[in-house]
């Protein structure tokens, strides 16, 4: 019980897409995961994952729910990841086509930029983290045009960043909640406890 | 993740992207569309994902005729104008018209008893395809079968066009009853079970263990107000499909969203509704609030008074 209680909590945005993935993918990686799907849920958390999902069904919800404003405090604030469609709402810029976004990631974003269903796929790549090559599930993926300085590139895929850091921020334009190599989930929390000093 | 069925292996490159496309859609709406205007108003209000048919299942059902894939210059022109997956439907057997599908890109085919089938014994061989399937279920051998033959997500029948979830919550129930029966049922006696059921041995040991399908469990058929898709949430769907429900008005007649601001903004009401109650569905006082604000329903047809013969659901097996 005690060890339960120093677990860090992270919130998954669930307004819809594979949140229950990436919860128990937080579950297995000394994480409590929380669901959020209203601001006030968002009280109390340590960190917050934008789930794959498709991005422009979050935008919409997010703004006609009066969501946006609070979750991009929180955001601003807190350790965040986004993977696929979460990568896309923390960009900077967003583009094919051009959507609002949160601004975060100091990063241009472009939406299904590989291609339609078919043209998903499963690679295997070096990564920075240690462990050796990471096992990349990209399903009509954005791709990440650019990046600022202060974005550090952790994977790659045909040399544009799919796995990027800035400070307390986190984006992958893959899926590693739909892997079972937990080593991006563990790196999320390693860094969500090295800056909140839990 | 080392299951089998016969030769096919559940972890498969292709059968996981399948699979994880369906994942991403998760709760949320997949809504029928007929043109590029309505594919909009669906994306704008919050959709996942828009099927592009001909004519919606109320339609059909009113007008008849034999139903079969939508035009292809349709489908492109509904591609071209969204940037969320595009659907579309094939009719049961008919995997020429899959092929089609998959070559103009469409990301996700429904092998549908919406449309008119083309074979009275087999299904599409959904393995062969790169595109993933949705396939419709009324019970959980039904599901099985479909998922041995590959497809990536399980939907229910419900009866389509109606706008009576009924049907819906029949088969959501029985599906949810009979994958509950599994779990306690001994190893010995899954064999037996998979005799009941009509279904591969492999699928029903891994149901019993899992106590789910191994592929997202969505609900369509008959799905008209964010109080159905509600329901059907609570009763274990993880996400909706709606086909006359948002863009029907009477039996036969789509709401004018393109001439009449007033229509438009009826069938805008709806789709917003749906898509907040589908993700607040345990959330009575939203459900309350949302449901409000809808300005009208389709009319509908009460499935107990739709004869025998006239049912969509019995097509397929």
């Amino acid at each position: 019980m005690t060890e339960q209680r120093t677990l860090p909590r992270i919130g998954v945005l669930a307004i819809q897409g594979d949140y229950a993935a990436h919860a128990d993918a937080l579950a297995e990686s000394g994480a409590t995961p929380v669901e959020v799907r209203k601001p006030e849920e968002l009280e109390g958390l340590d960190g917050l994952i934008l789930p794959g999902g498709e991005s422009t069904t979050m935008l919409k919800f997010l703004e006609k729910r009066h969501f946006f404003d609070a979750l991009l405090q929180f955001c601003a604030q807190h350790p965040v990841f986004g993977t696929c469609a979460g990568a896309i709402l923390l960009a900077r810029e967003v583009r094919n086509p051009s959507q609002r976004s949160l601004g975060l990631l100091d990063a241009v974003v472009e939406r299904n930029a590989y291609g339609r269903q078919i043209d998903s796929s499963i690679l295997t790549a070096e990564t920075s983290l240690p462990g050796g090559p990471l096992e990349m599930v990209f399903i009509r993926a954005p791709r990440i045009a650019a990046t600022g300085n202060t974005v550090e590139v952790l994977a790659r895929r045909d040399g544009d960043p799919v796995f990027v850091r800035q400070g307390k921020i986190m984006a992958a334009t893959f899926h590693p909640e739909l892997s079972t190599d937990r080593r991006v989930h563990r790196a999320f929390v390693d860094t969500l406890l090295a800056t909140t000093g839990k | 993740m080392s299951e089998t069925i016969g030769n096919k292996n559940l972890a498969s490159t292709s059968l996981r992207l399948k699979v994880g496309l369906a994942e991403m859609l998760k709760g949320g709406v997949i809504m029928d569309v007929m043109n590029v205007e309505q594919a909009r108003i669906a994306e704008e209000a919050g959709a996942t994902s828009v099927m592009a048919l001909e004519r919606v299942p109320a339609m059909i059902r009113a007008e008849g005729g034999v139903a079969r894939m939508a035009k292809p210059s349709l489908i492109k022109q509904i591609i071209q104008a969204v940037s969320i997956p595009v659907m579309a439907k094939a009719r049961i057997g008919h995997f020429a018209e899959a092929q089609i599908l998959q070559e103009l890109g469409v990301d996700f085919i429904d092998e549908s008893e919406v449309l008119t089938p083309a074979d009275e014994a087999h299904h599409i061989d959904k393995h062969a395809f790169t595109t993933p399937f949705v396939c419709g279920a009324r019970n959980l051998g039904e599901a099985l079968r479909r998922i041995a033959e590959g497809a990536a997500m399980i939907r229910t029948k419900g009866e389509a066009g109606t706008g009576d979830v009924v049907h819906a919550v029949r088969h959501m129930r029985q599906i949810v009853k009979e994958m509950k029966a599994l779990t306690v049922l001994s190893e010995q006696e899954l064999y037996a079970a998979a005799k009941d059921h009509q279904a591969p041995y492999e699928l029903i040991r891994m149901v019993a263990q899992a106590g789910k399908l191994p592929v997202p469990n969505f609900s369509a058929g008959g799905i008209a107000t964010p109080a159905d898709a509600a329901l059907m949430m609570q009763l274990g769907a993880e996400a909706i499909f709606v086909g006359s429900g948002i863009f029907m008005k009477e039996r036969a007649t789509p709401l004018d969203v393109k001439n009449n601001p007033k229509e438009r903004e009826e069938a805008v009401s709806r789709a917003k509704a749906i898509v907040i109650a589908t993700t607040h569905f345990n959330d009575p006082k939203i459900l309350a609030e949302v449901s409000e604000q809808v300005t009208g329903t389709m009319k509908g047809l009460a499935a107990a008074a739709i004869e025998e013969s006239q049912l969509l659901q019995t097509r397929g097996w």
